[in-house]
């Protein structure tokens, strides 16, 4: 799988996109995380544009985005959530580890 | 029960047939006319049943789920969701949000949204015989102004 990202000033963009379930979830998580290895940002940011659908799994995704990052005392910021995807984070009360950020978005 | 239509699925346990189960339930809700919103929670509820048949019932092997679509009356989808893998020991427990055995991988979600996402969610178990999903969800009837 491929995933567009981008850097400017240590901080990361990762653009997620697809079906993030079970199946697919594995494969993202390691390339989310070589990404941040090759890179070592302070801030990761997953964009949720291009998700077209979510589940527990991505959950998991987020968290371990979140745990890799705190190892490097950096952050991470989920911002451009589709109401589905939006709908399942909210479910987890993500918020309370990571920062949403509103941008609008409409699916 | 009266209803009014069904299908059955069933279909090995393999990861790949999790998006494929999931489209096949909303597909088949389609006739009760929901909107985005309600055909989301559908699929995503049929996500986390069929997912934790997956990794947890058939965790170290490929076994058989069989899922089971009803519309009954007042316009309710009726869902049940089979496996006859390890079964669960404490439903209660398993049911409390972010409780998981399933390591990093997984949050410990998934009873949480069917149970949010869905009218009502049933859980049957018997520990080395499988587990018994049964969900509901009512489908609200909309006006042809709408
Ligand atoms: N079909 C099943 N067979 C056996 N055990 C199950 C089954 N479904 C759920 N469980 C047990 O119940 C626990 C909670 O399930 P739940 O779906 O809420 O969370 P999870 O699958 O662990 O994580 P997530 O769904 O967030 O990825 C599981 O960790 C597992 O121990
Ligand atoms: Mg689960």
């Amino acid at each position: 799988m491929n995933l567009t990202s981008f850097l400017q000033d240590k901080r990361l963009t990762v653009a997620l996109r697809g079906e993030i379930d079970h199946h697919s979830a594995k494969e993202v998580l390691r390339v989310v995380g070589n990404k941040i290895d090759l890179y070592l940002p302070y801030t990761l940011v997953l964009d949720f544009r291009e998700v077209t659908f979510m589940d527990s799994s991505g959950i998991a995704v987020v968290i371990s985005a979140v745990r890799r990052m705190r190892e490097l005392r950096g952050q991470v910021i989920v911002q451009n959530v589709p109401p589905q995807p939006g709908k399942v984070l909210a479910a987890s009360g993500i918020e309370r580890i990571v920062k949403v950020e509103e941008g609008s978005c409409t699916a | 029960m009266k209803y009014e239509n069904y299908m059955t699925l069933e279909f090995p346990s393999k990861s790949a047939n999790e998006a494929f189960a999931r489209a096949a339930v909303a597909c088949f809700a389609a006739q009760l006319d929901p909107n985005l919103e309600e055909l989301n929670d559908i699929k995503t509820a049929v996500s986390e049943a069929v997912t934790n048949c997956i990794v947890h019932a058939y965790r170290d092997s490929i076994g058989e789920i069989l899922i089971k679509c009803r519309i009954l009356p007042e316009n309710t989808l009726d869902i049940v969701v089979r496996d006859h893998g390890c079964g669960i020991e404490d439903i209660a427990q398993a049911r409390t949000p972010m409780f998981s055995t399933g390591g990093e991988e997984r949050s410990g979600m998934g009873f949480t949204i069917m149970e949010s996402f869905m009218t009502s969610l049933n859980v049957t178990s018997r520990p080395g015989r499988g587990t018994t999903v049964h969900m509901k969800r009512k489908i609200v009837r909309r006006g042809s102004t709408d």
